[in-house]
């Protein structure tokens, strides 16, 4: 496995080509860009209950293009503050678990003997246990003191580790085999020296492609998470109005639109996420070129 | 359900180790079979001490954190918590006691449901069985099949197309298509949720499948685009092997070589990955049996955790995670059988 | 010109397409073979032997182009539809392929292998006289037919070049390919195989093309050997004439490089010879061989020479013949 990068710069020449990789990109700096100006393009009383100003469950129209939920709420103003919301829980889950994949993988590679067997072993154990499940039962049991937000962002984080954490093993024990990390040794470089100027810079390029594809994860568990009802009805995300539009009788009333438009904005952002993600393999690693397409 | 999915999407690029090459490579010996079974008694054991201590440890005070939200805790409610947890007792000896009723099958009783945790789940496990085995059977017969013709002839205007699609599903979660389904057909023939329908006309099997249609059609769309995405991957590295020169140069047709030599080929990893996605297909069904209805573990889950229902809660858990670990352990034991090269090694 | 020869290569030139511009891998090379006949081709790795073979059945990979006529018996395998190209191949003409660890399907039995050309090519052969035939086929060549219900990892190297033997006998073909049958093969089992291929060749009247870097094999073995350089035939002979007093500089130091049969040590570069073969994207002017050749005058950097006659029954490209200088 390589995934020797020559420069940045060549880098992105690479990934510029990428037709996929660039769709997804610019989706993403376009979903960026309507978290970061949520406030200029919807007004965020839209979202209180109390204040639904269109008739319950009307279909779109000029004066609510997406339509309304039950308390005659602007679904539009939902979605847009709901990317906000959505885009927050799954970057910072993506960061706690990009943190905790690196960190474990990184020592389970470069740790021999009992320390590095443990976890490997925590690792496998991680990939084996059922994602959905426990993320449920981590919500449920989460103390009820801290903000739900937070709650799920870590109940993501913790949970979506493991894959990360093996490649992340096999990168290093790869990278460990090479002479100027032998060198490194003999000259007497610490562990912590080892792993941080030697092992860590070469597993980088590896984690920022997984990023984006742990990020894609991230923002379907949250949804996934909130539609089952652990998540913050406080902070309104695409799950949140998908857990309201399904307890609010959208299916009976057929009300599509109010269940459509926050599902597509879901989809093409993961999507987007993932073909990012794809892309950035590709050009990290010339052997993929045209072989996962 | 759709996040493993994604997550397998990056490792079955080649990149990833790709499970059944290299690391799988062992015969089927009774020592391979035995370290095999002891890993997964290990992962279950472990699986065991995290379901104990997360219920006890995470919640601060377990009796209040349980307990009805949004009311004031009701006395009694809290003394049948406290007593049901064992609370009170010192840790290790929760724990032991855990593990006693546990080994004799006693799982605790529901909160919810009035019956013992076991029978609950019994009760509920074939249908998720049902689903998830009908879906699981059709998609990964269809996915291979797409993912088989897509990789044999890559970059062509289908291969783009079905790759195109496949890549979208992926990124979306069962239970969106099943709302989305379900709005566009209330009202229609079709029904709306539940397994059976005791107003209908219909035999009981064809009422449970006229049923089981569009909550299978769900899991069957994201399954077949998770199942052809790794059959593809496999064509494309088998695609350039020698032995398919060999096979052009009998004079066999294009079609054959790819169904008699490359197909079988690219199978083998394919199996595997099929087989480890068997357990994230369990808890995928969670999603879609809650959006339908469907009398099954996953809607089960779904009642238990808005309780939450905790004992209930903790025994699916287990029960989900026993699921994966044994179809892990299939996956093992069955690869070597698949492939001749270490079954007579 | 009643009946025709049993293979005809005539200006045959590849081309790969490669990311780095086209790749001309064989730049017009004729050759000939009769039944009864083996006809020996030698060069360096990287030379084009392969792509030559490879050519005659159509078999090149999606990105290259074959120009030229491949005459197999009068019939132009380049210019057939898929249909008879597909009845050509394995009936016509077959292939013993350069490693045949990776030539065989790993996941399929030998036994299924090898039947398999002969249930598709012979309507009127059943499912048990085919498997009959195969296992015949594997006593021929030495294997135990026991070892159709094998897999090929199971068998040895040497083993699993009979069987690709066997498999290309399995249609009764007139004309056998065989791309460096012996190279992977230790020197005991290398002169078992090539004692097969003789007698084979002997009692059946088919006509064998044999490819190798080994000269001495070649010359032991073969009615004619053509020596190949960046694409082309460099030198064409009788095999003993070829081995022992070869014409063109390079033949001559390819002959002295392998003294003995397969002696390892000297397979990769013919050794005496200075430099690496030339990469076929940016070829030297003139004759591709100067930058190495020890008799390089000022002519060879300009004129590139083709095939000429240069004694009774013998041909040669080098801008020496007909004069002193190549005399040794
Ligand atoms: N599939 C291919 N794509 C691009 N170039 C190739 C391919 N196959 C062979 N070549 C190039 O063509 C030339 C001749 O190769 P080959 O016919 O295999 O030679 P030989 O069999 O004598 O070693 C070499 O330079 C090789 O790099
Ligand atoms: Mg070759």
């Amino acid at each position: 496995m390589t995934a020797a990068v020559a420069t940045p710069g060549s880098f992105w020449r690479t990934f510029r080509r990428d037709r996929e990789g660039m769709a997804g990109l610019v989706l993403l700096l376009l979903y960026t860009g309507v978290a970061v100006a949520a406030p200029l393009l919807a007004d965020p009383a839209g979202l209180s209950r109390i204040n639904g100003t269109g008739m319950p469950q009307s279909p779109p129209s000029l004066a609510y293009p997406f339509g309304t939920d039950e308390d005659g709420r602007s679904v539009l103003t939902m979605v847009i503050w709901g990317t906000r919301v959505s885009l927050i829980v799954g970057v910072a889950a993506t960061v706690i678990s990009m943190v905790i994949g690196t960190g474990v993988g990184i020592a389970a590679g470069h740790f021999r003997g009992a320390p590095g067997g443990l976890l490997n072993r925590l690792t496998e154990w991680f990939l084996v246990i059922p994602y959905l499940p426990l993320a449920i039962v981590l919500a449920t049991v989460f103390p009820p003191a801290v903000p739900k937000i937070i709650a799920i962002i870590i109940v993501i984080g913790v949970t979506s580790w493991s894959s990360t954490a093996r490649l992340v093993r096999a990168q290093t024990l790869s990278i460990e085999g090479r002479p100027y990390l032998e060198r490194a040794r003999a000259l007497g470089g610490g562990h912590w020296h080892q792993m941080r100027r030697h092992v860590l810079p070469n597993v980088m390029p590896l984690v920022l492609a997984n990023t984006t594809l742990t990020a894609s994860i991230a923002i379907l568990a949250e949804t996934t998470l909130s539609f089952l009802g652990l998540g913050d009805s406080q902070r309104v995300s695409w799950g949140v109005i998908l857990d309201q539009a399904y307890q609010g009788g959208a299916v009976s009333n057929h009300s599509w639109w109010w269940i459509l438009f926050p599902g597509l904005s879901l989809v093409v952002v993961v999507l987007a996420f993932n073909l990012c993600g794809r892309a950035l393999e590709r050009a990290l690693d010339p052997r993929l070129r045209g072989a996962t397409r | 359900m759709a996040l493993p999915a994604t997550q397998r999407l990056a490792e079955t690029a080649p990149a990833a180790e790709p499970p059944g090459r290299g690391r799988r490579r062992a015969a089927l010996t009774p020592r391979y079979v035995l370290g095999k079974v002891l890993a997964s008694a290990v992962t279950l054991a472990f699986v065991v001490v995290v379901n104990f201590f997360l219920f006890r440890v995470l919640p601060g005070d377990p009796a209040k954190a349980f307990s009805p939200r949004g009311r004031n805790a009701d006395p009694q409610r809290l003394v049948q918590i406290r007593r049901d947890l064992g609370l009170g007792l010192p840790w290790h000896e929760q724990f032991w006691a855990y593990v006693k009723a546990l080994a004799h099958g006693n799982l605790g009783t529901s909160w919810g449901q009035k019956q013992s945790v076991v029978s609950a789940i019994g009760d509920r496990l074939w249908p998720t069985v049902l689903l998830s085995g009908t879906a699981l059977l059709v998609s990964a017969a269809l996915g291979m099949w797409l993912g088989a013709r897509t990789g044999w002839r890559y970059g062509s205007p289908f291969d783009r197309l079905s790759s195109g699609v496949s890549i979208a599903l992926y990124s979306t979660p069962e239970w969106l298509i099943g709302l989305v389904l379900l709005t566009t057909v209330t009202g229609t023939a079709f029904p709306s949720g539940g397994m059976t329908d005791p107003r209908s006309t219909l035999p009981g099997a064809v009422d449970v499948a006229w049923h089981l249609v569009l909550p299978c059609l769900c899991l069957v769309l994201v399954y077949i685009a998770e199942y052809s995405l790794i059959m593809r991957s496999s064509m494309l590295d088998e695609r350039h092997a020698e032995y398919l020169t060999t096979a052009r140069a009998k004079g066999l047709r294009d079609d054959l070589v790819m169904r008699r030599h490359a197909w079988p080929n690219a199978l083998l990893p394919s199996t595997t990955l099929f087989f480890l996605s068997l357990g994230f297909v369990v808890s995928g069904a969670i999603t879609v049996e809650t959006v339908f209805s469907w009398p099954g573990l996953g809607r089960l889950t779904y009642d238990a955790l808005r309780g939450p229902d905790v004992p209930l809660l903790q025994g699916l858990f287990l029960t989900f995670s026993a699921g994966v670990i044994l179809m892990n352990l299939v996956a093992d034991l069955l690869y070597p059988l698949l492939d001749p090269r270490v079954r007579a090694a | 010109m009643s009946t025709p020869k049993l293979l005809e290569v005539e200006d045959l030139r590849v081309t790969y397409r490669t990311a780095g511009g086209d790749l001309p891998a064989v730049r017009g090379v004729h050759l000939t073979v009769d039944k009864g006949q083996t006809l020996g081709v030698a060069g360096e790795s990287g030379c084009g032997k392969t792509s030559v073979a490879s050519a005659i059945l159509r078999l090149l990979p999606p990105g290259a182009r074959a120009t030229g006529r491949v005459l197999l018996q009068g019939e132009d395998v380049l210019a057939m539809n898929w249909g008879r190209l597909r009845a050509v191949r394995w009936s016509a003409a077959a292939i013993v392929f350069q490693g045949a660890m990776h030539a065989l399907n790993p996941v399929r039995t030998i036994g299924r292998q090898i039947v398999e050309p002969i249930l598709l090519h012979e309507r009127g052969v059943g499912a048990r006289a085919a498997r009959k035939r195969a296992a015949g086929l594997l006593e021929q060549v030495g294997v135990p037919s026991w070892r159709l219900r094998s897999y090929p990892h199971e068998l040895s190297g040497g083993q699993r070049q009979r069987v690709m033997i066997a498999m290309a006998l399995a249609c009764a073909p007139d004309l056998i390919i065989a791309d460096e049958p012996t190279t992977a093969l230790d020197v005991m089992v290398q002169a078992q195989v090539l004692d097969l291929l003789r007698g084979l060749v002997r009692e059946r009247g088919l006509g064998l093309v044999l490819i190798s870097h080994d000269l001495a094999v070649l010359a032991d073995v073969c009615d004619r050997v053509a020596v190949m350089y960046a694409g082309r035939v460099v030198e064409e002979g009788p095999g003993h004439r070829l081995f022992t007093d070869a014409v063109h500089p390079y033949a001559r130091a390819l002959a002295a490089a392998f003294p003995t049969i397969g002696d390892p040590a000297s397979r990769l570069a013919p050794h005496g010879l200075p430099g690496d073969p030339p990469d076929p994207r940016g070829l030297p002017t003139g004759c591709p061989f100067h930058p190495r050749c020890a008799a390089a005058v000022e002519r060879c950097r300009t004129e590139d020479v083709l095939l000429r006659p240069a004694a009774p029954d013998r041909s040669a490209a080098c801008v020496h013949i007909g004069t002193e200088a190549v005399a040794p």
